[in-house]
C-alpha cells in the first residue's frame, strides 16, 4: 500500500470541483486527484500514491541522473593506472 | 522515459556497484528508512551484491507494521459495529489485532471494504447515507496528504457520516528515536524518497548536523539504491555528514507546498506508540479541533480495550534492525503470510514478509531465489 508509483497523465477533468485525471500506470488506468499538482498536464509523468498525485517526475534530472550512472568508473578507465587495471582484470577472470 | 526499466538497467547497476566497491574501505552500516525500498532491496539482492562490509539495516518504514496494537484493536472494534461500513487499505485486512483480523471481522458479518483510495470511502459515505463509514487513516507523509484531502472534501460537500480512524506516523523524529537508541548502530541513512517528495529536505540538515549523520535522499528502483548507497558510504569515508539528494527527479528541496498547507490545516502533531517500539515524542498527526468531529475515536466509544501482543513475535526487534527476520524462531514455521503474528509478516513493505517472499530458504540458497539486477 505504502507504494508510490509513477504514471502518466493521459486526460485531466473537473468533477465535483475537484481535478481529476485519468492515470496510465505501464497499461492500467486509474482516477487520480490532482488538487496537490493543479498544474500537472496531459502527457506528464507523476508520482502517484493512493489515488492523489504528490508530485511531478522531472525528465531533466531523470537524464542527469542516468548520464551520471553511465560516465561512472570511465574516468578511471582514461586516467588510472593501467597496472592496478590489468590486475584487476585479472582477478575479475571468471573462474 | 518511463522512469521505471531506465532505473533497472543490469549494466549501470554493475558500473554503480563497481564504484562502491571501489570507494568502500572500512565497515559502515546504513539503515534504509522505507520499507519500499526494503522490499527492492531483498527482490534483487542487493544486499548480497554490495561489498560486505557494507550492511544494510532494515528500518521502520513500514506503515502496516508500526501501526500500534491497540489501534488495530480499535479498527476491530469500530468494524464489528452494525451501522458502520469499514473502508481500509487491502494490507491492512489480515494484520493481527488482540484476538483476530478484520477478516475475520467481515466473516462474522461486519460491513469491511477494501478501497485503493481514500476518495473511495467517502464515496461509500455519500451512496451510504444511513450508514456511518469509517476510513482507517495510516501511513507516513505521503499518504497523510491524500487523508487530509478528503477530510476536508466531506467537510466542503457536508458529509457527516463519513469519519477517520487516525494513526499518521512522521518519519523525522522515528530517525531522532533511532539514533538515540543506547542499541544504534546506524551510521547513515537512505532518507524515504516519497516522503521527500511531500514534505521536502528541510527537516534533515538539523537532524544530519545534531547526530553527525549522512542522510541521503533516495528513491525505489534498484539503480536509485545503488546510488543512495554510493553517496552514504562517499561521505561516511570522507568523514563528512550532510543532506544530499539522489532522487532529484521526484523530490525538490521545498517539498509540495499545497500538499503542506492542508496537512497544516487538517492536522496537529501528537505523540504516537509506533508498534514494537514505543512511543515517540511529536511523531505522529491526529485531527486539529477543527476537524475533530470527523475522527473516529471521538464518534465510537472505544477507550478501554485491552490488548496484548504475541509472546513469540520479535517484529520490534526487527522493526529496529536488531536482529533479521531469519532469527526469529517463528518465522516460516508458525509465522507465515497467510498466518502472521506479527505485522511485519502482512504487508509485502514489511522485513519478514519481504524475506519469506525472496528468501525463506535462509543463507546457502538465498542468491539464486534473489531476482537479482546484474
Ligand atoms: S517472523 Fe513473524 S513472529 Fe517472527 S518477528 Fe516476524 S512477524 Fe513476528
Amino acid at each position: 500500500m505504502c507504494l508510490a508509483v509513477p504514471g502518466k497523465v493521459l486526460e485531466i477533468e473537473e468533477r465535483d470541483g475537484t481535478r481529476m485525471a485519468s492515470v496510465d500506470f505501464g497499461g492500467v488506468v486509474k482516477e487520480v486527484c490532482l488538487e496537490y499538482l493543479p498544474d500537472l498536464c496531459v502527457g506528464e509523468y507523476t508520482i502517484v500514491h493512493v489515488g492523489f498525485a504528490l508530485q511531478r517526475l522531472d525528465e531533466d534530472s531523470a537524464r542527469q541522473t542516468l548520464e551520471l550512472f553511465t560516465q561512472l568508473g570511465l574516468l578511471e578507465e582514461e586516467f588510472g593506472d593501467p597496472w592496478e587495471q590489468a590486475a584487476r582484470q585479472d582477478r575479475e577472470v571468471p573462474r | 522515459m518511463r522512469y521505471i526499466e531506465e532505473f533497472q538497467d543490469p549494466r549501470l547497476a554493475q558500473r554503480l556497484l563497481e564504484e562502491i566497491h571501489r570507494t568502500v574501505t572500512r565497515p559502515w552500516a546504513l539503515m534504509e528508512v522505507c520499507g519500499g525500498q526494503t522490499h527492492t532491496i531483498i527482490r534483487h539482492g542487493i544486499d548480497q551484491l554490495l561489498p560486505d562490509s557494507v550492511e544494510l539495516i532494515h528500518g521502520p518504514g513500514c506503515p502496516v507494521c508500526v501501526t500500534p496494537l491497540e489501534m488495530i484493536d480499535k479498527a476491530l472494534a469500530i468494524a464489528s459495529r452494525p451501522e458502520v461500513i469499514f473502508c481500509s487499505f487491502g494490507d491492512m485486512l489480515r494484520v493481527p489485532g488482540t484476538d483476530r483480523d478484520l477478516f475475520q471481522v467481515r466473516s462474522e458479518g461486519g460491513d469491511v471494504r477494501v478501497v485503493y483510495s481514500p476518495l473511495d470511502a467517502l464515496h461509500v459515505a455519500r451512496e451510504n447515507p444511513d450508514r456511518q463509514v469509517v476510513f482507517f487513516g495510516i501511513g507516513f507523509e505521503t499518504t497523510a496528504p491524500p487523508n487530509a484531502m478528503t477530510v476536508h472534501q466531506a467537510h466542503r460537500l457536508g458529509i457527516r457520516n463519513f469519519s477517520l480512524l487516525v494513526s499518521h506516523v512522521r518519519v523525522p523524529p522515528a530517525i531522532e528515536a533511532i539514533m538515540r537508541s543506547t542499541e544504534c548502530r546506524v551510521q547513515g541513512f537512505l532518507a524515504a524518497g516519497h516522503v521527500c517528495s511531500v514534505m521536502g529536505t528541510e527537516e534533515y540538515p538539523r537532524l544530519s548536523e545534531r547526530h553527525q549523520v549522512p542522510i541521503v535522499v533516495t528513491g525505489f528502483e534498484p539503480l536509485d539504491i545503488l546510488e543512495g548507497v554510493r553517496r552514504t558510504v562517499l561521505q561516511l569515508e570522507r568523514g563528512e555528514h550532510h543532506v544530499d539528494n539522489a532522487y532529484p527527479r521526484a523530490v525538490r528541496p521545498e517539498g509540495n507546498a499545497a500538499a503542506k498547507a492542508m496537512l497544516a490545516d487538517v492536522f496537529e502533531v501528537t505523540d504516537r506508540s509506533w508498534r514494537g517500539i514505543g512511543t515517540i515524542p511529536d511523531s505522529g498527526w491526529r485531527l486539529s479541533a477543527r476537524y475533530r468531529d470527523y475522527d473516529a475515536e471521538h464518534r465510537f466509544p472505544v477507550a478501554d480495550l485491552r490488548t496484548t501482543e504475541p509472546a513469540d513475535c520479535r517484529s520490534g526487534e526487527v522493526l529496529q534492525g536488531l536482529i533479521t527476520p531469519h532469527q526469529c524462531a517463528a518465522f516460516g514455521n508458525t509465522c507465515t503470510p497467510r498466518n502472521p503474528l506479527g505485522a511485519t509478516m502482512v504487508s509485502s513493505e514489511g522485513a519478514c514478509a519481504a524475506y519469506y517472499l525472496y528468501r525463506r530458504l535462509g543463507d546457502g540458497a538465498e542468491k539464486q531465489e534473489a531476482n537479482s539486477v546484474v
